[in-house]
């Protein structure tokens, strides 16, 4: 069972990650990584969302009726997220501007979906917890690498801060628009999926 | 419900008694093969009064809640946007990273007031507004009257559309009313990193600073692409580089308010005596 556990930890972070492998939450990952801040309260965001809904679906799992399952998912998660953001609202106010419209995004986001459909309508709320845990941490875990390289070459910064020196500038180097743009995004997520497929050969499509 | 139900596990079959038969009688498999079907204890959760009854009670629990803790952090959610206006008022101020807002904000701006069809103002009595989009549409243009050490200010809320939503402004003016003392930008869902650099570029809003609004009777604040201002023009300023929508906007907006203001701009400089700036310099008293 422990080792059960640990699977549902740990799979979802590299072998079994959701933005790379099973394709899921790719247009947040595009819309929230220009820079590495937002990627980062984004990729949180998102682990204490599913891992909580995971629980939530995982107690109720024996009543929804499998008519409405899909519904009854996308009820629970709506509902959560529109609290967590009316507390942010009251109680850290300054967290919810930085948030604005990426928390709304959290309820489309499919790895959400995903995981309560696949995961916690099967099993139990302890291993939900750590299967939504698992799959926060590997989506927030490739949002971090996409928004290092493309707030370093598109800004020169890193959460705000100048890494690139001024003579750098002074001495013709150019910070790279390309990178900041949307479909810079898609071509990363293509190169991490490549790095990726080719330690894990297993994954490679005959 | 006496009887119980025992599946063959070879071939599907099911037979119906208190015990499994000695033999499959489809496929010949022996009394082992045979498992007892466990009906599900309790609702058929497949039934349509079920489906129907579970999901209006889930509405039912779902909408309370939510209603419940909106209605309970509504007085908290609301101070914080009044709190978050104001912080943006005193940052037109130059007043950045004020720890104390409430406070320093009674300080510093003395009247709420709103502008006359003659440019003149009157004093404001209703409540502290966070919504200028709005005032805006019905006419109500608010002017912030603040006192900086000893020197006359006046603040303008601005509003307009950036590239993906609603952007915003405040402008503080010198006593001439023309003169840029400081200015804040904020948006709603402008790009990290390019549009949304009209809030966070301490650089770009500073660069504002110190220029003039009024050329000859109109607006003549401009928001010009990135590099292309003319250094020696009072009136022009840089873009944010690579987000010329935005910086569009931005300008689109400077004009669209500041035009509404112009009888309050060109008018003379408040009460007689009281006048701190350089007016006939900069605009024309007729």
């Amino acid at each position: 069972m422990a080792n059960k556990n640990n699977e549902a930890l740990k799979q979802p972070i590299w072998v079994n990650n959701p933005v790379v492998v099973q394709i899921l939450g790719i247009c947040s990952a595009l819309a929230v990584t220009s820079q590495l801040k937002p990627a980062i309260v984004m990729g949180l965001s998102v682990t204490i969302i599913v891992a909580m809904s995971n629980v939530i679906i995982s107690l109720l799992r024996n009543t929804i009726p499998n008519r409405i399952r899909i519904i009854v998912q996308l009820v629970v998660v709506a509902a959560l997220v529109t609290i967590v953001s009316e507390i942010l609202k009251a109680f850290a106010y300054d967290v919810s501007v930085q948030l604005s419209v990426y928390i709304g995004l959290i309820i489309t986001n499919c790895i959400l979906m995903g995981r309560l459909e696949a995961f916690a309508m099967q099993n139990g709320p302890w291993e939900s917890f750590l299967d939504g845990i698992g799959n926060g941490l590997g989506y927030a875990a490739i949002l971090v690498v996409v928004a290092f390289v493309r707030e370093l070459f598109g800004s020169g910064k890193l959460l705000g801060f100048q890494v690139v020196p001024q003579w750098c500038y002074d001495h013709g180097y150019l910070n790279n628009g390309f990178m900041i743009m949307a479909p810079m995004a898609l071509i990363l997520v293509g190169c991490v999926i490549w790095i990726h497929r080719s330690i894990n050969k297993d994954l490679q499509e005959k | 419900m006496a009887t119980k139900k025992f599946k063959c596990k070879v071939c599907g079959y099911v037979h119906e008694g208190n015990e499994a038969p000695e033999k499959c009688p489809l496929c010949g498999a022996p009394k082992s093969e045979f498992e007892e079907i466990v009906e599900k204890k309790g609702l058929d959760t497949g039934s349509n009064v079920y489906t129907i009854v579970y999901a209006a009670v889930m509405v039912v629990i779902v909408a309370f809640l939510l209603v419940f803790v909106s209605s309970t952090l509504k007085a908290r959610q609301d101070a914080n946007v009044v709190n978050d206006t104001k912080k943006q008022i005193l940052t037109s101020l130059n007043m950045r990273n004020v720890s104390d807002v409430a406070a320093t904000y009674d300080k510093y701006i003395k009247a709420d007031m709103l502008m006359q069809a003659d440019g003149t103002l009157a004093e404001y009595d209703g409540e502290f507004n966070t919504s200028y989009s709005t005032e805006f549409k019905e006419g109500n243009l608010h002017v912030f009257e603040a006192d900086v050490d000893g020197q006359r200010k006046f603040i303008i809320p601005m509003n307009g559309q950036g590239l993906w939503g609603a952007i915003w402004g405040y402008v503080a003016l010198d006593a001439d009313r023309t003169t840029v003392n400081g200015i804040y930008f904020s948006h709603a869902s402008e790009t990290p990193g390019l549009g949304a650099e009209i809030k966070e570029s301490v650089k770009f809003q500073e660069s504002f600073q110190g220029k003039m609004v009024v050329d000859n009777g109109e607006v003549g604040l401009k928001v010009v692409k990135a590099g292309k201002a003319d250094k020696n023009s009072p009136f022009q300023v840089d873009g944010v580089t690579g987000a010329t929508m935005t910086s569009n906007g931005v300008d689109a907006m400077i004009n669209k308010v500041l035009s509404a203001y112009i009888p309050f701009l060109t008018g003379q400089c408040g009460k007689e005596g009281e006048c701190s700036g350089d007016c006939e310099k900069h605009h024309n008293v007729e």
